[in-house]
């Protein structure tokens, strides 16, 4: 299977990790990522307003890129995925959107929410399957005890984003599984990290972050896994004291168990 | 309500789309709201006050600047009123006005440091900057 893949611009400079062990990993898995072509940043948040339509271009210009390969367009960063589809989605339904985007690009043919927007983890648990993962891991994380950390961002709003329960998601605790290790579920797995609030006042992600990391912590997680690189940041300065979990990106984890680090 | 504020309120109602009347009061969105401490005016409050077209008011609230655009209140709303909407379209009113960037480029370099990942300073710019 072979996907068009949007990187984004922090998967390029502070989170190479992220980048480079989910592409040694998919390949080991037998999916090709092809990055598009002159992709640009997506703007990192979704535009809410009605009348923003120059912020949501860039992603509108990937998803057009992937319906010209006639592939599915795959995502890994968890902000990247979160504009892109929500984007997709009003090209899609926000007949106003659709106009004014279309008049702007000037694309060969009007781009209208044909393409399907796939994040990493769908792509492992929908097209690969976790079966198959437990069966390509040559080292198993036996005993380690991992702790998922979804944040907001892939999960609400659901209706848009369709990625799992958003309540009560079992996505990340099934890839842990698959990968041989225990899932350890904490009560703000699906909570704030502090975001993009670091750069107003640092204590309000200290006080998001030190929750999610302290109840890792109570629960006796050794690590805290995440897709987004700014919850990996705002958890990660927030981890200190004895006991403190160790924060990494899930493709890390699924390329070490692969045995392709 | 000003004729001025009148406008203003139409306006926050144009680009957020969303119908303030909609909202029960039955205040789950802030309940669920992680930024609670850290704000003013907490979500159930812009729609009772976008309603009553008390703009101004909100346009000058920290509220503003410490939603953290989580969608808790969106997702958990029971009336799908969607009041991180509003607040957004408060925040545009303001950062649109000349000179009223929230943050400013010059005081990023002391915001950040080298672990920081472009992903941060992009959305805070998106957030507190036109
Ligand atoms: S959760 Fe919805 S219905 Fe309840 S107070 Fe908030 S906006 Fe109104
Ligand atoms: S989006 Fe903003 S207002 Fe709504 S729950 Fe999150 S922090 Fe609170």
């Amino acid at each position: 299977m072979t996907y068009s893949y949007y990187p984004g611009c922090t998967l390029k400079t502070k989170a190479k990790d992220l980048d480079r062990y989910a592409r040694l990993s998919a390949e080991a898995l037998g999916v090709t990522l092809e990055e598009i072509e002159d992709w640009q940043c997506c703007g990192a948040v979704y535009p809410m307003a009605l009348d923003e339509i120059a912020t949501k271009l860039s992603a509108v210009r990937a998803l057009d890129s992937a319906k010209r390969s006639g592939r599915d367009l795959l995502t890994l960063c968890s902000a990247c995925h979160h504009v892109i589809k929500r984007v997709n989605n009003d090209m899609l339904t926000n007949d106003d959107i659709r106009l004014k985007a279309n008049n702007y690009l000037k694309l060969d043919s009007v781009y209208a929410g044909e393409t399907k927007v796939v994040h990493y983890l769908e792509m492992l648990r929908d097209t690969v399957g976790f079966d198959k993962i437990r069966a390509a891991v040559k080292n198993p994380l036996k005993g380690r005890r991992i702790a998922a950390y979804y944040g907001c961002l892939l999960l609400r709003p659901a209706g848009v984003m369709q990625f799992d329960n958003p309540e009560n998601p079992t996505i990340l605790e099934d890839f842990i599984k698959a990968i041989g290790a225990e899932p350890v579920i904490t009560p703000y797995r699906n909570e704030c990290c502090g975001g993009y609030t670091v750069l107003e006042d640092k204590k309000i992600a200290e006080r998001r972050s030190g929750m999610v990391i302290g109840s890792a912590a109570a629960k006796g997680a050794d690590t805290v896994i995440t897709a987004c690189p700014l919850c990996l940041y705002n958890l990660e300065a927030n981890a200190h004291g004895e006991g403190a979990p160790v924060v990494k990106y899930f493709t890390e984890l699924l390329a070490e168990a692969l045995g392709v680090k | 309500m000003t004729v001025n504020e009148k406008e203003l309120a139409e306006r926050v109602i144009e680009i957020s789309g969303v119908n303030t009347r909609k909202c029960m009061k039955c205040g789950k969105c802030s309940g669920t709201c992680p930024s609670y401490d850290e704000m003013e005016y907490h979500p159930h409050q812009f729609v009772s006050m976008v309603e009553k077209g008390q703009i101004k008011k909100l346009m000058e609230s920290k509220s503003l600047w410490t939603c953290l655009s989580c969608f808790a209140c969106i997702e958990r709303c029971p009336r799908s009123v969607e009041p991180a909407k509003l607040i957004e379209a408060v925040r545009l009113c303001v950062i649109r006005q000349q000179g009223a960037n929230h943050m400013k480029a010059c005081s990023v370099p002391d915001s950040i440091d080298e672990n920081m990942p472009q992903q941060a300073i992009v959305s805070a710019f998106r957030k507190y900057s036109k």
